[in-house]
């Protein structure tokens, strides 16, 4: 039941012919009557950034829950690297290279940055009884793979709760890249974040893009996914409403897309005709 | 993406610094320990006492405060790591009467060597303390439900069974029984050091204080235990065992049960079947002045130690300046909430986000 909306060109150019590291075709998921997700595709390639875009409701977090293997979709195709798959659990996800970064279950909060950066996965030096932590790897590696990320942090014994939002998310990026993830699935990385801290985020997207990294980028933001992504993915109440490449769209239509056309305007011409309060002073906060 | 050399402390704004640079000072740092609070406090409660009670400096009393910090002690290490694995445990109290009871019951009605009933009560204490932790994971419910009907069934057993094997409240005694010297000898002998007259427990104590130190700190399963309290969710998420964290982290506590049952048993040679109630919170608070958070997450096994050896000190400093022992509960109660306060603070600091 696609049914691709006027703007879409489905017929998008493969790139230069090179297997997905990820792709989704036509993948459908059901919760009992409800039809949570239908008939969405799209393509995870290495070095690129693919962006989820959709308000509440539109079946993001769907859409993760299956990449990330969490759940299992019922109907589509969800291929890895060119191997057509479906996924058991979050390990097995892990186990074929994808990483996924949620908002708030990356971190703990009073254990400090290094702990954090190898919880689950500590590497051990000695034996029997004397088999602990390599306290010294831990600790560089952390300082090393932050700074390459070019988050530069004086102390990394400090809790990671005394980190920003942003780069709490940037340790969980870094962790994820360290740990060989060959695609990071951003669960809104920048939502409830200031415009700085987001700035912030997005440059450590870039950077494990460039890092060859494929990256999912979930958000409801369109001018942050224009300012990384290569191509852009717009769902609306669990169906596709738009697949782009960048060079094929510019950021007003993505906007005007995401927002739904025709009930942007109309709140844009609400907007500008309303008189701002004197008391405001009229100038934008933030 | 390109590696900025590691050059000495980036000035604040230069690339990837930040104003953040400025702000940790030593003495900073040295307030973000766990224990700190609690070492103020001890050395606070040692001066006091040693101005005010004559006798509280001489050897033998030093010697009775650490075998009291002791007792308290062994069991406050177990259960200030289950509290940083974000779990109570409210049985242990009379955990450890149920283990003396069991060790000397067995020995006796089967009339076997001590040391078998010692064997029995291992296992049976670390079997109870595990099924504490089986229910608490199976079911989900809090830990204050689930360790207090332990708790609850566990006084009841106690004084249930001694009354109908032996028919009073009390163990027949076991002093003349085969083994009794040597298990006395490991679980509750005395030794003369330089004068003082010190107990085997404190040794048991000091090695669970630096064998959980040494777990906490330098082990995958300690990494395990702060990040099971701390956050739960986040542990799984990057595949940390949190169910059998908690369930070991029970299991040892029965541990610790065991050893301080094992030692009330072989002081004396009987044990009363009533006692223990209570103590659960005793353990708790030594673990809160230590510095353990009540949620879970933050804490260590030295503020644990530390925690005791307070208690130990108020308990008998009160008997050296020959005051009534009444004041003792206020002295507690005072310290717990002072204890908490500063590890409110500590959390908010350590937590507050700077976004």
């Amino acid at each position: 039941m696609i049914e691709p909306p006027e703007e879409v060109t489905p017929e998008r150019p493969g790139g230069d012919g090179r297997t997905p590291l990820v792709e989704l075709d036509g993948v459908s998921k059901y919760y009992g009557n409800i039809r949570a997700l239908e008939g969405v595709s799209l393509e995870v390639h290495a070095g690129e950034i693919t962006c989820v875009l959709g308000d509440n409701g539109a079946g993001k977090s769907t859409l993760i829950k299956i990449v990330s293997g969490l759940h299992r979709h019922d109907g589509g195709d969800l291929r890895i690297e060119g191997e057509s798959t479906a996924l058991a659990s979050p390990r097995e996800a892990l186990d074929r290279g994808i990483a996924t970064v949620y908002q708030d279950l990356a971190v703990v909060p009073l254990m400090p940055v290094w702990r954090n950066f190898f919880l689950g996965s500590e590497p051990t030096r000695g034996k029997g009884p004397f088999r602990r932590l390599d306290t010294a790897l831990m600790r560089e590696t952390t300082r090393g793979e932050l700074r390459r990320m070019g988050i530069d942090l004086r102390d990394v014994d400090q809790p990671i709760g005394t980190l920003s939002g942003g780069e709490r998310q940037c340790v969980a990026i870094a962790r994820a890249v360290y740990f060989g993830a060959k695609v990071l699935v951003l669960d809104e990385p920048t939502a409830a974040l200031g415009v700085k801290q987001s700035g912030v985020v997005l440059k450590y997207v870039a950077a494990a893009r460039d890092a060859g990294l494929g990256v999912v980028l979930i958000t409801h933001n369109p001018h942050h996914a224009y300012l990384v992504g290569n191509r852009f993915v717009l769902l609306k109440r669990g169906v596709m409403a738009g697949s782009h490449l960048k060079d094929e769209i510019a950021l007003d239509e993505l906007t005007r897309q995401m927002a739904g056309g025709s009930e942007l305007e109309e709140l844009s011409h609400e907007l500008e005709r309303a008189p701002v309060p004197g008391h405001l002073g009229g100038h934008p906060s933030d | 993406m390109t590696a900025t050399a590691p050059s000495v402390r980036p000035p604040a704004g230069g690339p990837g610094g930040d104003e953040r640079l400025l702000r940790s000072s030593p003495l900073r740092k040295l307030l973000g320990r766990p224990e700190l609070g609690s070492v103020v406090g001890a050395l606070a409660v040692f001066l006091f006492f040693a101005l005010v009670a004559d006798s509280f400096l001489r050897a033998s009393s030093l010697a009775t405060v650490l075998y009291a910090a002791s007792t308290i002690g062994i069991m406050a290490v177990p259960v200030s790591l289950l509290m940083i694995g974000g779990e109570f445990d409210l049985s242990a109290g009379v955990m450890v009467t149920s283990s003396a009871l069991l060790s000397s019951m067995f020995s006796y009605q089967m009339t076997a060597n001590v040391w078998v009933g010692v064997g029995v009560s291992l296992v049976a204490t670390v079997g109870i303390a595990a099924f504490n932790g089986f229910m608490l994971t199976v079911t989900k419910l809090p830990s204050f439900i689930i360790t207090l009907g332990t708790f609850l069934m566990l006084t009841g057993l106690n004084l249930g069974f001694t009354k109908l094997i032996d028919g009073t409240v009390s163990t027949k005694t076991i002093g003349d029984m085969w083994g009794f010297h040597s298990a006395h000898e490991v679980f509750a002998s005395t030794w003369t050091v330089g004068g003082m007259d010190l107990k085997v427990t404190i040794l048991w104590w000091l090695l669970m204080v630096a064998v959980a130190t040494w777990i906490l700190l330098r082990t995958r399963f300690g990494n395990w235990i702060f990040a099971a309290g701390g956050s739960a969710e986040a542990a799984r998420a990057v595949g940390v065992p949190v169910k059998r964290t908690k369930i070991l982290l029970y299991m040892g506590v029965g541990f610790g049960a065991w050893v301080t049952g094992q030692n009330l048993l072989f002081s004396f040679d009987a044990v009363q079947s009533g006692e223990g109630v209570g103590n659960e919170l005793i353990y708790i608070i030594a673990a809160v002045i230590g510095g353990c958070l009540i949620t879970g997450g933050y804490g260590s096994a030295i503020g644990s130690a530390v925690g005791a050896l307070i208690f130990g000190m108020t308990n008998k400093g009160i008997v050296f300046a020959e005051w009534n022992p009444d004041w003792f509960k206020f002295f507690v109660g005072a310290m717990l909430l002072l204890a908490t306060l500063l590890n409110a603070w500590v959390r908010k600091r350590a937590e507050a986000s700077r976004s």
